[in-house]
């Protein structure tokens, strides 16, 4: 592991997941030969510890739930590591068994309607699970755990919610049996995908909140959203991506008070805040999005930045330290 | 909103029912409220409250399960429930449009944009080809997407710009009234931001009136002149948007207001609304929030409360027994 990595550790006793340098390339098509590629991931670094929440903020097509997805070991990283502790993930050697790093990491997805057998009570979606990972508990044990953990979602009457079905259950029940399964697990972090977009607004803050009482367990989460109010309000830390780059990361309310990346400005002045008129000013010229390809150079954000010089559009800038906890990949704070 | 102008569109007791093996679901129940002329009246509520099920109506757009079931929703005095095939086909588009919110499935994928626009022209207006062409793609261009997209297809669009042209669409024929549902819901906020801002622009421009329908109270406090609270199908409260979003009266639009946390304000633990919503088909007797406020009284699970005027202001109406407590008090 790089010293370099380590340094956005500032406190390492507790356990955490190390990603270093991860890129991730897609094949655009199927030729054979000449074959196209687009980097949706390329050059993430973070650290995710336990007890804490990092928010990765981006658009739709940003790379977050790329990062997300590699981090459950559903994509294999093009390039760069993924670390459990002092354990390499993808070691090309003793690599650890996707078991035992499913028992650490597990991931909630944005649609819980979705993510539910319809056919199964929710008895069966936990205690599945433990048994996998736990064979040798007994059958008392496990009706004992399994009803412990709805009651720790916040779902009541537990023994008559883990007889239901998933459509017996509302949009945001669903959710909190979601949680409660990477919960039977035992893991220490979960991936949260976009988990209260898809919800009504009158509950997402129950599942917020719920998360946010979860990490004073020690749990650790990657909390995926567009919405950059909310991952202040949960997450200490926010990293800001575009197009498979971070941009911006540290500390939540420096970069969501003190933004100094140009996207980070342009996302945050684009949230609808009520009784404050928007103002006529032109954050970033009008360009499409780009598609990043491996061999792209420069800045991503160049093509819209209002500040881009030609600098911007020959090399990626360099990570600058603005503060303890923040950091920034712009020419403009490069000395 | 100081000259008393007449409404443009007046919603006046109106229900509908959605039949179901197990009974009729109310989704709208007896909601009145007006739109003045230029005025942008916004529409909040949670997922199933009945919002969008009311801007349904207002376009007479329901079929079976869907019942109007009482009530009447005057447009310039004509009872839209009323008009008979051709007069609505004639009011639709010419005088109230409406836009979806997935732009991205409204839009017709074997059919250029173009002819998506001049249809409309076409089918409304008695003009040639060639001069419902020059009118879509001048709209096209003030809508800031360039004229030689008439000629794409809606997958070689971005979502962002779908949503442009099907509002291009709406306002191609100009007409006084735009019934707007969740239109910027599937969007980056970055392109929700663009497209409000030209919104507001083609409004000052063209000067119709807006019925907002959104979840999102930050967005619609930014564009709304008065907002409607609806919950389980009622009216809870109405006023203007600053009063709605800074001082609001109702338990329900309080917890609603509370449950966004802001960017730039304090950091503080918020609390959302308990419990979940309502099943529309087992309503309680009493006010259908009882189950989910903290203030709760005995009179609350007996009776209804009235969709009074508050005193003070007199634009502002209130459905709760603790506002009509404190006005027989007052």
């Amino acid at each position: 592991m790089s010293e370099q990595i380590k340094s956005y550790d500032t406190v390492t006793a507790k356990p955490s997941i190390y990603v270093e340098d991860l890129t991730i390339d897609f094949a655009l098509d199927s030729s054979l030969f000449n074959r196209q590629h687009m980097r949706a991931v390329n050059n993430v670094s973070f650290v995710l510890k336990a007890g804490e929440a990092l928010a990765v903020v981006g658009e739709s097509g940003s790379g977050k739930s790329t990062c997300a997805r590699a981090l459950c070991r559903l994509f294999e990283p093009t390039s760069g590591n993924i670390w459990m502790q002092d354990v390499e993930v993808n070691a090309k050697q003793n690599r650890m068994s996707q078991r035992d790093y499913a028992k650490e990491v597990q991931m909630i997805f944005q649609d819980p309607f979705g993510s539910l057998n319809p056919v199964h009570t929710i008895r069966h979606h936990l205690a599945r699970p433990i048994k996998l990972h736990q064979p040798r508990m007994s059958a008392d044990e496990l009706d004992e755990k399994v009803i412990e953990i709805i009651e720790r979602v916040g779902l009541s009457p537990a023994r008559q919610t883990a007889d239901k079905y998933p459509h017996e259950l509302s949009g945001g029940q669903r959710q909190r049996v979601a949680i409660a399964r990477a919960l039977a697990v035992g893991a220490n972090f979960i991936l949260a995908d976009e988990p209260i977009s898809m919800l009504d607004v009158s509950i997402r803050l129950g599942i917020l909140n719920l998360m946010d009482d979860m990490k004073k367990d020690g749990i650790g989460f990657l909390y995926i959203t567009h919405d950059i109010a909310t991952a202040r309000y949960f997450a200490e830390r926010t990293s800001v991506m575009y197009v498979g780059h971070m941009v911006e990361w540290g500390n939540s309310d420096s970069v969501t008070q003190n933004p100094q990346h140009p996207y980070t400005q342009l996302l945050i002045s684009a949230v609808p805040e009520a009784g404050i008129k928007r103002s006529k000013e032109v954050k970033a010229k009008k360009a499409e999005i780009p598609v990043w390809k491996p061999e792209s150079v420069g800045c991503p954000f160049a093509g819209r930045c209002l500040e881009a010089t030609d600098k911007c559009r020959e090399a990626m800038p360099p990570v600058t330290q603005l503060a303890e906890d923040h950091f920034v990949r712009c020419y403009l704070y490069d000395e | 909103m100081s000259e008393v102008k007449k409404p443009l569109l007046e919603v006046k007791n109106v229900c509908v029912d959605y039949v179901t093996d197990t009974g009729n679901a109310r989704a709208v129940n007896h909601v009145s409220l007006e739109i003045r002329p230029g005025e942008t009246l916004g529409l909040a509520g949670e997922s199933g409250c009945g919002k969008s099920t009311l801007a349904f109506a207002i376009a007479n757009l329901h079929g079976a399960p869907a019942l109007i079931s009482e009530g009447e929703i005057l447009f310039e005095d004509r009872d839209v429930l009323k008009m008979s095939n051709e007069e609505l086909r004639q009011f639709r588009w010419n005088e109230a449009a409406m836009v979806f919110q997935s732009a991205m499935n409204s839009l017709n994928p074997v059919i250029t944009i173009g002819s998506q626009l001049i249809d409309v022209i076409l089918a409304h207006k008695d003009v040639s080809k060639e001069d419902a062409w020059k009118r879509a793609e001048e709209l096209l261009e003030v809508v800031g997407i360039h004229k030689s997209r008439m000629t794409s297809y809606a997958h070689q669009l971005s979502g962002g710009m779908r949503q442009r042209v099907v509002i291009a669409i709406a306002l191609i024929l100009r007409p006084k009234l735009i019934i707007m549902d969740e239109p910027t819901t599937a969007l980056d906020v970055v392109v929700e931001r663009e497209i409000m801002d030209e919104l507001y622009e083609l409004k000052e421009e063209y000067g119709f009136a807006i019925l907002f329908i959104s979840h999102d109270l930050g967005l619609m406090g930014e564009i709304a002149d008065r907002i409607g609270v609806m919950y389980a199908g009622k009216l809870v409260e109405l006023s203007e948007a600053e009063e709605i979003l800074y001082h609001p009266k109702h338990p329900y639009t309080r917890g609603l207001v509370a449950s966004f946390p802001t960017i730039h304000g304090p950091k503080e633990r918020l609390t959302g609304i308990p419990g979940s919503p309502l099943n529309l088909l087992e309503t309680p007797e009493g006010c259908f929030f009882q189950a989910r406020c903290s203030e709760c009284m005995d009179v609350c699970m007996t009776r209804d409360p009235e969709f009074i005027e508050v005193q003070q202001s007199p634009s502002r109406k209130v459905a709760c027994h603790i506002v009509e407590a404190e006005e027989v008090s007052a």
